[in-house]
């Protein structure tokens, strides 16, 4: 299809080989590291849960010993095989007794990794196939009660108990939402723990737990089969857990997570090279599952300036496309992100921010692109900040966008009250519906306005990809280039939590997920 | 008829008595009100009626329920309108606001060279669980926030912004590490009240310290007013529409006013 913004398919071609040179020059690096997240991913997958008297997670039992030892260099997977070859007992069994201090894992004799991985394989195999029935039956909701037209009208729940937050999703969900997210409770990124259980206390959201994740999916499709259609849930498989959450999210069924270590790292101050190695098989466990990802670029533009820095999103974009190649990730789970955060006094701002998603869509055709409403602007003024999000849907309609992260007109007063939520769902349906093909009827003005900023934001980020790729990704971000925040490579929180492999190291789970989802 | 009268016919509508202020809708005095709210009950006849009733109660008469909507399960949506019935004493209202005169960037450089003349050092940070930097950012980084510049283009002032959840304990280390003469807290999730909870935190800890009297120590945010600010032993706070310069000149006349521009370190 012909580019309607002129944009030269040449110059596209080298950003994304720029990009997929700085993903693969980062993934050398991942494979030859695991973290304290990855292993504990690892055993939550081969079916150890549950925490001891104290509350700390089974899975953290087991691989702190571990690393304190200084033994994680093999990966957790080693020594569970170990221990159940000589023992017989089960993975969950064997880190109670862990647990109990009944068993050392460092004082059994060590079988042959021919026989760790025979004992392991009905277990790996156990959990590939609940992740493979629950994608089935998702793929069986879609062909029976179908799905809501894209954009998909994607709203936000944050009340801090997850039973609160079941009414309210229920309610958004009759009102017309398609993605309901349960907002995280502040801080949770920086828990080197997944928390256990349902919970009914949290600031500015809920806790993301495997028990909450049930609970919502339960209801979530109750209220779907009510209404006739599949309600995707959606949470964040980020911060110090990242893949840990994503499994949890595999075997509950979620369908959209947030994942994005350039978030993380930026936002978060999470050190690079453990968010980078945890986003790795975070990953891979998203894109076996058949979990929309979504990356968290439109955040730059919060700190920087969205006219300014649009470039950075689009270079990052880039990037978090090859990062998910490599984890053998479907184009249509590629949920990359931008938004809709221009000062609404620039002259013609609507113009550029259109020239944006229409070049985002043009760039990343088959991206189930994430759009993200105003904020940063939002003034309490509810009136204008209606028109605000009417402007942010009238352009996602327009060029296509696949998730809509619906504004509030109470953005920057309070998290959403349920009229606000269905006001929002009310304004996009209402323009989605009377613009639904105006993208296919409208064509723009050669070397117009519209036109050259698309061409202009594509050029600076393919000179920003060249300049990361001789520099390399890390010293890009120490360098403060994206979202203008600056972190040192053995800076932030988790990097305790980082260990070389060893000759013997494997994980499991790996292999057999990138080989596809049968 | 006489002139009086006449001149009466040309006047719109009645002058208003500041000792008795009411809503103004296009009538002085009609106590014109909107409101738009949610009630946990099923849609229909019952739920307008209950809407009407509640309005009432609020002190609005008359109340109309122009528009009403199905939300499912058991909620629906009501925007209704009605005449506020109360009055407000406008000649005795006192608000308490952060007393200095407001100086634009260039006026605060001016007014730092021929007051202070040394590095005025302020840390700030968006602390304890809150993630959000925005405020801080705007106050702060070079950028700043609608064309305002942020402290960092300031002359003469050196600004630290450590960014999001920084614990109260580690933005006092480090003010003391540089020798600050002012703290900045951004508070911007107010969920259950944990903005107060973690202000007052930090005033105790200034005061363990023995560090409360030594430092300007000063706070903002979407819900922080002067008054609030001032209560919970701040020495001033800025709320919605307030930028870089408000704070600065603060800081700056602050410094002056107190003695402490050849001050000890801390």
């Amino acid at each position: 299809m012909k580019s309607k913004l002129n944009l030269d398919p040449k110059q596209v071609d080298e950003a994304r080989s720029y990009a997929a040179k700085i993903a693969g020059s980062m993934q050398e690096f991942i494979d030859k590291h695991t973290t304290v997240s990855t292993e504990r991913t690892v055993l939550r997958l081969l079916g150890v849960d549950g925490v001891d008297e104290v509350e700390t997670p089974l899975p953290n039992v087991v691989v702190d010993r571990l690393n304190d030892a200084g033994v994680l260099t093999k990966g957790v997977a080693y020594w569970m095989g170990n221990a159940m070859v000589h023992t017989g007992d089960d993975p969950q069994t064997i880190a109670e007794k862990i647990s109990a201090e009944e068993l050392d894992l460092l004082k059994l004799p060590l079988a042959s990794i021919a026989d760790i991985q025979k004992v392991l394989a009905p277990v790996v195999e156990n959990a590939l196939k609940t992740i493979r029935d629950q994608t089935q039956t998702r793929e069986k909701y879609l062909d029976t009660i179908g799905e809501g037209k894209r954009p998909y009208l994607y709203v936000i729940v944050a009340t801090g108990n997850i039973y609160e937050d079941v009414v309210q999703a229920k309610a958004a969900a009759r009102q017309g939402a398609d993605i309901v997210a349960v907002i995280r409770t502040t801080a949770q990124s920086l828990l080197d723990y997944v928390p256990y259980g349902p919970t009914t206390e949290g600031f500015g959201g809920t806790y993301a737990t495997q028990e909450n994740f049930r609970i919502m999916r339960e209801a979530l499709d109750e209220v779907g089969e009510e209404v006739g259609r599949y309600i995707r849930l959606c949470n964040y498989s980020s911060g110090l857990c990242m893949p840990e959450i994503a499994a949890m999210g595999a075997v509950e069924r979620l369908d959209v997570m947030l994942n994005d270590a350039l978030y993380g790292i930026l936002f978060r101050d999470i050190n690079m090279q453990r968010t980078l190695i945890d986003q790795f098989f975070s990953r891979v466990i998203i894109g076996y599952s058949g979990i929309i990802f979504n990356s968290g670029e439109d955040n730059y533009l919060t700190t920087s300036d969205a006219y300014e820095e649009a470039h950075t999103v689009l270079a990052s974009q880039f990037i978090n496309e090859q990062f998910a190649v490599l984890a053998n990730i479907k184009e249509e789970q590629m949920g990359l992100g931008h938004a809709f955060e221009m000062d609404p006094d620039i002259e013609n701002g609507f113009l550029y921010e259109l020239a944006q998603a229409i070049m985002a869509r043009e760039i990343f055709p088959n991206a189930a692109l994430k759009y993200m409403p105003p904020t940063k602007y939002m003034t309490g003024n509810i009136f204008k900040g209606a028109i605000q999000d009417a402007m942010f849907n009238m352009i996602s309609v327009w060029s296509g966008q696949s998730l809509q992260l619906l504004g509030m007109l109470t953005e920057a007063i309070h998290t959403p009250h349920m009229h606000d939520r269905y006001l929002a769902i009310e304004n996009a349906s209402y323009i989605f519906n009377n613009a639904r093909d105006l993208g296919e009827e409208v064509e723009f003005k050669q070397d117009g306005i519209i036109q050259q900023r698309a061409q202009k934001v594509l050029s600076d980020a393919r000179l920003l990809l060249k300049d990361i790729e001789r520099e390399g990704l890390f010293s890009t971000i120490e360098q403060g280039k994206f979202g203008g925040v600056k972190r040192p490579r053995d800076g932030g929180k988790g990097l305790a939590g980082v260990c070389a492999k060893d000759g013997d190291y494997f994980n499991p789970f790996i292999p057999l997920m990138m080989g596809g989802a049968k | 008829m006489n002139g009086d009268a006449r001149d009466k016919t040309k006047v719109a509508t009645a002058q208003v008595d500041l000792t008795k202020v009411k809503p103004y809708g296009d009538t002085m005095n009609d106590g014109m009100t909107e409101l738009a709210f949610t009630l946990p009950v099923s849609y229909g006849p019952e739920g307008n009626e209950a809407a009407k009733i509640l309005v009432k109660k609020m002190g609005l008469t008359e109340p109309t329920v122009v528009y009403s909507k199905d939300m499912g399960g058991d909620f629906s949506f009501f925007v209704v309108y009605g005449k506020c019935s109360h009055t407000v004493d406008f000649t005795q209202i006192k608000v308490t606001k952060v007393e200095v005169d407001v100086m634009s960037r260039e006026e605060c450089g001016e007014y730092w060279e021929e007051n202070i003349g040394r590095p005025v050092v302020i840390v700030g940070a968006s602390t304890g669980t809150d993630a959000h930097t925005v405020g801080i950012d705007a106050i702060m980084n070079m950028k700043g926030f609608h064309g305002h510049y942020g402290l960092e283009r300031y002359k003469g002032i050196e600004a630290l912004n450590m960014g999001s959840q920084v614990p109260n304990e580690e933005l006092i280390a480090k003010a003391v590490e540089v020798n600050a003469d002012a703290i900045l807290i951004s508070q911007t999730v107010t969920q259950k009240d944990v903005h107060i909870t973690n202000l007052t935190n930090m005033i105790e800890l200034l005061e363990a310290e023995g560090l409360r009297d030594k430092m300007i120590v000063v706070c903002g945010g979407p819900r922080i007013s002067h008054e609030l600010a001032q209560e919970l032993g701040y020495d001033a706070g800025f709320g919605p529409h307030s930028y870089a310069e408000d704070t600065a000149s603060f800081i700056l006349t602050e410094i002056v006013k107190r003695g402490r521009v050849n001050r000890p370190a801390l």
